[in-house]
């Protein structure tokens, strides 16, 4: 029951955090809406992708994943904040199961994920995607499961990082080749061989596919296998972060 | 003697090829203020965190509240309130934001928390600040915080590590002030590292470490006596020396530090 509520507690924190902070709530949304028109004006005229969809239809779920991505990331990540700052013993001291900090923490940086990606669905209009009850609903499920596996991810490499100075390094060699390997700006359809391996073998491919099964109709990939994928990743990154936690002595 | 609250028997910490904590035994009192007197390095922080549940011992056991500190970690988390050297407050979020998280995390009575929070921060006269931002508060104030935090739980043992650092005289006498007030008004047991001897004046025992190990422990009177001190200070050079304590000792506790 104690665990239950720290997971709830640390979640709060996260959110309270998110809120408090406004200006980084709009900040954040600047880069995904320059993707979103810009680009996907841009290149609109020379696309003909699957279903006769515009540029900017096919990207939208791609530069909300993308939105969901950098955000949970962070949130994630800013465990490493803790440690330097030293707020992590406060919680490490505390009478609590070191999974039930593991998995407060990813609650709360994928509330907060969500949360910045149903902002970008407000866009959906100006894009020429419509939206539904219920596809805004499964939009929101699909969010938060690529945002659970992300901020596995990222609580994961956190564990290992002992200062802020790599962050740079994270975003460079494994968020960025992830969110570009994940199709999320370009049809999966007709790369060539090394491309197409590369993007299989990326976690996010599969949420941005199931993402765009559910808003657009279209997807590349069975949407079951898509699911199962995300998941599967998700279980193992939670299990190594809570391995790593468990072991600092 | 009273009930031993804490009890350590033959502790060892080695980091890596450096031994930190070697060999020690010792136990504390219930209701006792235990000072833990050493220079940087000595082994004073290293001996609090195994105490503490932060890390483990290499050999040796440790009990606190009659529970073994590897064995029912959570247990003895429980029972006790922890000061740290270094800051430990989420900045971001407001003083009560703090303090809720604490008795949350703790898993204390959802519905008196509020009525606690108000108690703790007039015991450190905070109450103006409550719904201030952390970040907004000066380092003073953030100590006393931190101190309201710790006994948010009620523990029956509270860990002091070098709990004045940095501050200023008069906020020391305050936080000494707040500290002996709470133990009168709670059978507080109080374990405290500190390297300022005056401190250690107010403690009912002190040990005295270096390198590693215990050189004595007993009452400040009784150690001023037996070396011919007047002062806890004369007895601290003369038991542990005048040379530059080595810095090889802070900085593998440093280097380790980082890998937490």
């Amino acid at each position: 029951m104690g665990d239950l509520w720290a997971i709830y507690i640390l979640w709060l924190r996260d959110l309270k955090r998110y809120w408090y902070d406004k200006p980084r709530i709009f900040a954040s949304l600047g880069q995904p809406i320059l993707f979103l028109f810009v680009l996907g004006t841009a290149l609109s005229p020379n696309f003909s992708g699957p279903g006769g969809v515009k540029f900017s239809e096919f990207i939208f779920p791609g530069i909300i994943s993308m939105t969901v991505l950098f955000t949970s990331i962070f949130s994630a990540v800013s465990i490493v904040w803790d440690r330097e700052f030293g707020f992590l013993k406060e919680v490490l001291v505390a009478p609590v199961s070191r999974w039930a900090i593991v998995v407060g923490k990813a609650f709360g940086g994928s509330t907060v994920a969500v949360l910045q990606g149903c902002l970008m669905l407000l866009l959906a209009p100006l894009v020429g995607v419509r939206l539904t009850p219920a596809i805004v609903l499964m939009s929101i499920m699909v969010m938060f499961l690529i945002a659970v596996a992300i901020t596995g991810l990222g609580i994961m490499i956190a564990a290992r990082m002992k200062e802020m100075e790599g962050f740079q390094m994270i975003i460079n060699f494994i968020i960025m080749p992830i969110f570009f390997l994940s199709g999320a700006l370009f049809p999966l359809d007709r790369l060539p061989e090394w491309l197409s391996v590369l993007t299989r073998i990326d976690p996010l491919t599969y949420g941005v596919d199931l993402l765009r099964h559910v808003m657009l109709g279209i997807g590349a990939i069975n949407p079951l296998l898509n699911l199962i994928v995300i998941l599967a990743f998700s279980v193992l990154m939670f299990a190594i972060a809570v391995m790593e936690f468990n072991a600092a002595d | 003697m009273g009930i031993e609250i804490v009890k350590v028997e033959n502790l060892v910490r080695k980091f890596g090829g450096f031994t930190a904590v070697d060999n020690i035994s010792f136990s504390v009192n219930k209701g006792e203020v235990f000072g833990f007197l050493g220079s940087n390095g000595a082994g004073k922080t290293t001996t609090s965190s195994i105490l503490c549940t932060l890390l483990r011992p290499t050999a040796g056991t440790a009990q606190v509240t009659g529970r073994d500190v590897t064995r029912e970690p959570n247990r003895v988390r429980q029972a006790i309130g922890i000061i740290f050297q270094d800051p430990s407050l989420d900045d971001r979020l407001t003083v009560e934001d703090n303090l809720k998280f604490h008795g949350y995390l703790y898993n204390m009575d959802h519905s008196k928390i509020d009525a606690r929070i108000a108690e703790v921060l007039s015991l450190v006269e905070l109450n103006d600040r409550r719904n201030n931002f952390v970040r907004q508060l000066s380092g003073g104030m953030k100590r006393r915080l931190e101190i309201a935090r710790g006994l948010m739980h009620q523990p029956e043992l509270l860990f002091l590590d070098e709990p004045t650092i940095g501050l200023d005289p008069q906020t020391r006498a305050h936080i000494w002030e707040y500290i002996l007030k709470m133990r009168q008004e709670h059978d507080l047991t109080i374990f405290m590292t500190t390297h300022y001897m005056q401190e250690a004046e107010v403690c009912d025992r002190v040990a005295v470490i270096d390198h590693g190990k215990i050189a004595d422990l007993d009452t400040p009177a009784n150690l001023k006596s037996k070396y011919n001190e007047t002062t806890l200070e004369g007895v601290f050079l003369k038991i542990t020396g005048r040379e530059i304590r080595a810095q090889a000792a802070e900085s593998a506790w440093s280097q380790w530090m980082r890998r937490t």
